[in-house]
């Protein structure tokens, strides 16, 4: 039985594309056969994220266009057995495909694939709607800062007046100390605002930016925490019951004192 | 966290929180235009069943309340239709 997942959000630049990447890494590695699609047409970005960018021959709007075959524009992946990746076009726009014909490609992708991941562009205009035609499945990914929840709660509602059932959360770039000093929202607060199911937390990690400039998903990173929560998810995605990671951080003896001098 | 004088300040996640709550409920609840002009001609053709009613001088709007969201109707009503309490 296979899966599309659209990895979503609304706002831009609260980590969709390293989530898909991570995911699908994530997945491969566990044995399954999957294709991360970039379904943001003219502002491609899961090529580089997955370090594969020199190996585009074709892209997606090629394959709906009838210029290549499927399999021919599909980007297989040397690190691991069974990861491919569909790229996105870059010198065309989200006009240059419709929902009807992205439905019609995922419904293919399916056929050969174990999970289908859909990297969505920000945004609710087009580019959304073609990256959720044909997903059986969604995440959202959000931060905690207020910008972002307020984008998931909008795309929430897209989602389920298009009939999404339950689409799932995803919590990215938690940074502990600021949540135990009361300065940023914590786990249950965001998700009481948006009523919705939890699938994984990631905390803010730096090594996030160096597997990016390598163009190696944290994943493959033993030491990443960020890349310990990514694979926590896939096993979750897979159906297994994994424990949420633990990410209160006890306040140091230095906060202590600076805390106990300012009573 | 405490200031130097022991004034308690909010914390900034309660803050957002706060606001967040709020704007979500106005997300949640705001239409589309569209949807807006729907309503009215919806409610005209109800109240116009009953009262003779000035399609025109309709404004319909909300009106935001600390926790609560209200729909405001404003109908300029003409005359009441002869009959229209004998239907039930």
């Amino acid at each position: 039985m296979s899966e599309a997942l659209v990895i979503t959000s609304g706002k831009g630049g609260v980590g969709k594309t390293t989530t898909c990447a991570n995911l699908g890494v994530a997945l491969a590695s566990l044995g399954h056969k999957v294709v991360l699609v970039d379904a943001d047409i003219g502002l491609r970005n899961l090529d580089v994220v997955m370090g594969l960018e020199n190996r585009i021959v074709y892209d997606l709007v090629d394959v709906v266009e009838g210029f290549c075959r499927l399999r021919q524009a599909l980007v297989k992946d040397k690190r691991l057995e069974g990861l491919y990746l569909l790229p996105a076009a870059q010198t065309k726009d989200k006009t240059a495909v419709t929902p009807e014909q992205m439905r019609n490609l995922i419904n293919e992708l399916k056929e050969g694939h174990d999970y289908v991941l859909v990297d969505c562009p920000a945004g609710i205009e087009q580019g959304f709607r073609n990256a959720v035609a044909g997903a059986d499945k969604a995440i959202i990914v959000t931060t905690p800062e207020m910008s972002a929840v307020r984008d998931a709660d909008r795309i929430i509602g897209l989602l389920e007046a298009s009939g999404f059932d339950r689409p799932k959360l995803i919590i990215n770039r938690i940074k502990p100390k600021m949540v135990a000093r009361g300065d940023m929202m914590d786990i249950d607060e965001i998700i009481d605002l948006l009523a919705i199911d939890l699938i994984g937390v990631v905390p803010d990690d730096e090594y996030i930016v160096v597997s990016t400039n390598r163009g190696e998903p944290a994943v493959l990173a033993n030491s990443s925490k960020a890349g310990e929560a990514f694979r926590n998810i896939a096993r979750r995605i897979r159906g297994e019951t994994v424990p949420f990671m633990d990410l209160t951080e006890s306040e140091t003896f230095w906060e202590r004192i600076k805390k106990f001098i300012k009573l | 966290m405490l200031g130097l004088f022991g004034k308690k300040e909010q914390q900034s996640k309660e803050v957002a929180k706060e606001r967040l709550r709020l704007v979500l409920m106005q997300d949640r609840l705001s239409l589309a235009p569209h949807t807006m002009e729907q309503m009215k001609d919806a409610v005209i053709v109800a109240i116009s069943r009953f009262v003779e009613i000035d399609p025109h001088g309709i404004e319909l709007s909300w009106k935001d309340s600390e926790r609560k969201r209200a729909l405001v109707a404003s109908i300029p009503v003409i005359s009441v239709k002869r009959g229209a309490s004998r239907d039930d």
